[in-house]
């Protein structure tokens, strides 16, 4: 029994120990054996919060604006996906999809994390489609 | 069914629903009822931003079937454009469509009709009722709307639908209008053009009618343009049978 | 039936394990390619928006809850001969329910919203009811069967068998209701179809235990005894006369309103479904297998008992298939009165035919169910262990 209760504070030192001396996996970190997400700001400081919020909560901001734009039909707030592709689509392919430099795949594919919105919603910024002659 | 059976129990399940088919339509203008009048809401002005939209409002159309000109198909290439619906796939049946031309034949007389069908936008909308995600909304002022985030792609609502108005999305799609997101797997239906009306423009069916046979408006208003004439002129709702409450009304049917 | 060599027995097994987990894989892989494609690579359509995938599911999950039938009427009703019998028919009715669950939460459209439909409910749809139905159904049947194979949980199994017997009732009822409560098209809509579903799933549940009962003990080189043969197969024989008449009565009261006399014409005397309708559920999945099962020549023998309820089974699929397709087939009468047409299907019958990967996901499905029972009754105890002497002894007071 006492040397279980050894066994398991040693294991703890030494996680707390490899967290503490780890380089931390983030987007400021130093590590420089991942390759970083680059990150094209067309028009910098116009954000609707600071980019340290953004990055954290975003998802939450469109999710709750989601709700009430649809459901609701309040339109005009600040969290509109859209308004984030306009400002965040890349001046080249005019997307904020399509490759590493594309705004919200770079992060994304960094993080691993499934990007769901443009199965339905248009990536492109100021995009009009062509329509149907049936 | 003869109009002089009065047997009470026939006449029971003549007004259950059954009665429609050899009548034709009845013609519900000088009984009908509209829901909550609110106070000169701003009938066709844009809503405020951060406001919602208001339960004394009921969006809806009033179609008139003798102006809609044969073979004219404005009010959906207007709307395919609009909603960026473009796909053509090889098996046609799998193709959404919002909107749709009907050529009707009355079987007494032979008398040609052609109509735009789309959403009705039921006050009772079955489609609703039995989504099992809640996906299948009506918002406040009456436009039944899918919440493409939380529709799993069940087809339910196709099922229920009495007007054939949902079109399941077929294959991936990349050419959506940002202001129209829809998309593979999920239902989809008319929406009255939802993010037109809450900047204060009519549904672009409404606005590509080279005939005016289309009207839009707030049917709880009665000074509204729509509300005055389903007052005057008889209009009728598509399977009245059901009571469904619809907001589109046919005139010339 | 052939007896089977013990040294080829175990091999034997893992072979049908094997093909039963490479159909299931096989569904499971067709069901990604729609979901990478879209249901554009099946023959469902806007107009047909239920194709093949339901059409087993729904045999799957009727039967499911009906195979359960047999252990209800051990424990609830006390009859000695189905008492044995109960843990298999719970097996059963778990394997059933999870093919048919398989096929019809991977033909969704969003099938990874899997977590959406189970944290978003609506109470007016009886989707969201079965949402809850199915993993409480789960659940019960679970219990149950721990009641009956664990000796010393055996005084709660008459509890947990009326519990499970009540909640099948429901869980059919609800199945049946999908389609009663649809107002929209000519062929559902009718508070009749919850009982019928009931009924329909005593008959095909029993045909399946039957069919796999019979497997089971011609693996083990036994034989069914011929009392309990004849008990289950009157049964059998009852059920499916029940459900001709429910079908009877249906299609009479429809074909008595005027506004339905167009359909029900074309369901049952102009249209490709009519063939299906009298071939194949009338005369091969009913008036057969009633011939079957009566017949001096056949009626004692385990052969064609087992022919009977594959009919039945077979019965089953064109009776679905009848109502779920030609149901949807026939074009909503949007104007009474009228003739119309247009770019939609308006006024026009539609022809559907399943294509490869809603046929490989359908038919994975059953090869769930297939596999989840071949090694359910490999690695627990379901062979039924009948008292014969006891049963005797039953059969005069409560038979």
């Amino acid at each position: 029994m006492k040397l279980l209760r050894l066994l398991v504070t040693a294991i703890t030192a030494f996680i707390a120990a490899l967290v503490t001396v780890w380089p931390a996996p983030t987007l400021a970190g130093e590590g420089g054996r991942t390759a970083k997400p680059v990150i094209e700001i067309a028009n910098p400081g116009k954000c609707i919060a600071p980019a340290d919020e953004m990055r954290r909560n975003h998802m939450e901001m469109l999710k709750h604006q989601r709700d009430r734009t649809l459901r609701a039909g309040i339109r005009g707030e600040p969290a509109s996906l859209n308004a984030c592709i306009e400002c965040h689509a890349s001046q080249k392919t005019g997307s904020v999809l399509g490759g590493k430099e594309n705004f919200c795949e770079s992060c994304h594919s960094y993080v691993a994390v499934k990007l769901d919105c443009f199965e339905c919603h248009q990536p492109k910024a100021k995009f009009k489609a062509a329509g149907l002659k049936p | 069914m003869s109009n002089a059976d009065n047997n009470p129990r026939r006449k029971f399940i003549a007004a259950a629903g059954a009665g429609v088919a050899g009548l034709g339509f009845t013609a519900i203008a000088p009984g009908l009822h509209l829901m909550a009048v609110g106070e000169a809401a701003a009938a066709t002005e844009a809503r405020k931003a951060g406001t919602a939209a208001s339960p004394t409002v009921r969006w809806g159309l009033l179609i008139d079937a003798g102006k809609c000109a044969p073979g004219c198909t404005k009010c959906i290439d207007a709307c395919h454009t609009e909603n960026g619906v473009s796909e053509k796939l090889p098996d046609a049946r799998q193709n959404s469509q919002w909107i749709r031309k009907i050529e009707l034949v009355d079987r007494r007389d032979g008398r040609k009709t052609e109509l735009p069908m789309m959403c009705q936008h039921c006050a009772n909308p079955p489609c609703v009722d039995v989504c099992p995600t809640g996906a299948s909304m009506k918002r406040a002022d009456g436009i039944v709307l899918v919440d493409r985030h939380t529709c799993i792609g069940c087809r339910y609502c196709m099922m229920a639908c009495p007007y054939k108005a949902r079109s399941f999305v077929h294959a991936p799609l990349t050419e959506q209008n940002p202001e129209v997101p829809r998309g593979q797997g999920c239902v989809e239906s008319c929406t009255l053009c939802v993010h037109r009306v809450d900047k204060g423009q009519t549904p672009a069916c409404v606005e590509s009618c080279p005939t005016g046979a289309m009207t839009f408006g707030d049917l709880s208003d009665p000074t509204s343009d729509i509300a005055k004439r389903i007052a005057s002129v008889p209009t009728t709702q598509v399977r009245s049978d059901l009571r469904l409450n619809l907001g589109v009304r046919y005139q010339g049917i | 039936m052939a007896t089977l060599n013990p040294r080829h027995e175990e091999g034997f097994f893992y072979l049908l394990a094997g093909i039963g987990g490479l159909v299931s894989a096989l569904g499971f892989a067709a069901a990604l390619y729609m979901e990478h494609s879209g249901h554009v690579v099946t023959g469902m359509n806007n107009q047909i928006v239920w194709g093949l995938p339901h059409v087993i599911a729904i045999f799957l999950i009727i039967a499911a809850s009906g195979v359960l039938n047999v252990a209800s009427m051990g424990s609830v009703f006390g009859r000695v001969l189905y008492k044995p019998r109960a843990p298999l028919s719970g097996l059963l009715a778990i394997a059933m329910l999870s093919g048919g669950l398989f096929v019809i939460m991977l033909d969704l459209g969003r099938a990874d919203r899997l977590m959406v439909a189970a944290t978003h409910f609506n109470p007016t749809s009886v989707f969201g009811w079965n949402v809850i139905l199915y993993p409480v159904f789960y659940a019960l049947v679970g219990v149950y069967l721990w009641t009956m194979m664990e000796r010393r949980m055996n005084p709660y199994s008459k509890a947990a068998g009326l519990a499970t017997f009540i909640w099948r009732v429901v869980l059919t009822s609800g199945t049946g209701s999908i389609f009663a409560f649809l107002v929209a098209r000519q062929a559902y809509g009718s508070a009749l179809l919850a009982p019928m579903f009931i009924i329909m799933s005593f008959s095909w549940g029993l045909a399946v235990f039957l069919v796999v009962q019979t497997t089971m003990y011609a693996w083990n080189n036994m034989t069914l005894p011929p009392l309990i043969l004849q008990r289950m197969k009157n049964l059998l024989a009852t059920f499916v006369a029940a459900v001709l008449y429910f079908t009877f009565m249906l299609h009479l009261v429809n074909a008595y309103f005027a506004k339905n006399i167009a359909f029900e014409y074309f369901i049952l005397f102009d249209s490709e479904f009519a063939s299906q309708f009298w071939i194949g559920q009338v005369l091969l999945g009913s008036l057969l297998p009633l011939v079957l099962l009566f017949s001096p020549g056949t009626r004692n023998k385990v052969l064609w008992v087992n022919v009977a309820a594959l009919l039945v089974i077979l019965g089953a699929y064109f009776q679905l298939y009848v109502f779920i397709i030609g149901g949807q087939a026939f074009p909503l009468d949007i104007f009474p009165g009228y003739d119309v047409a247009s770019s939609f299907m308006d006024g026009a019958v539609d022809h559907y035919s399943a294509r490869l990967p809603e046929i490989l996901l359908a038919v994975g499905g059953l090869g769930l169910a297939f596999t989840m029972t071949t090694i359910g009754v490999r690695i627990l105890h379901f062979l039924p262990q009948d008292d014969l002497a006891e049963l005797e002894a039953a059969s005069g007071i409560k038979d």
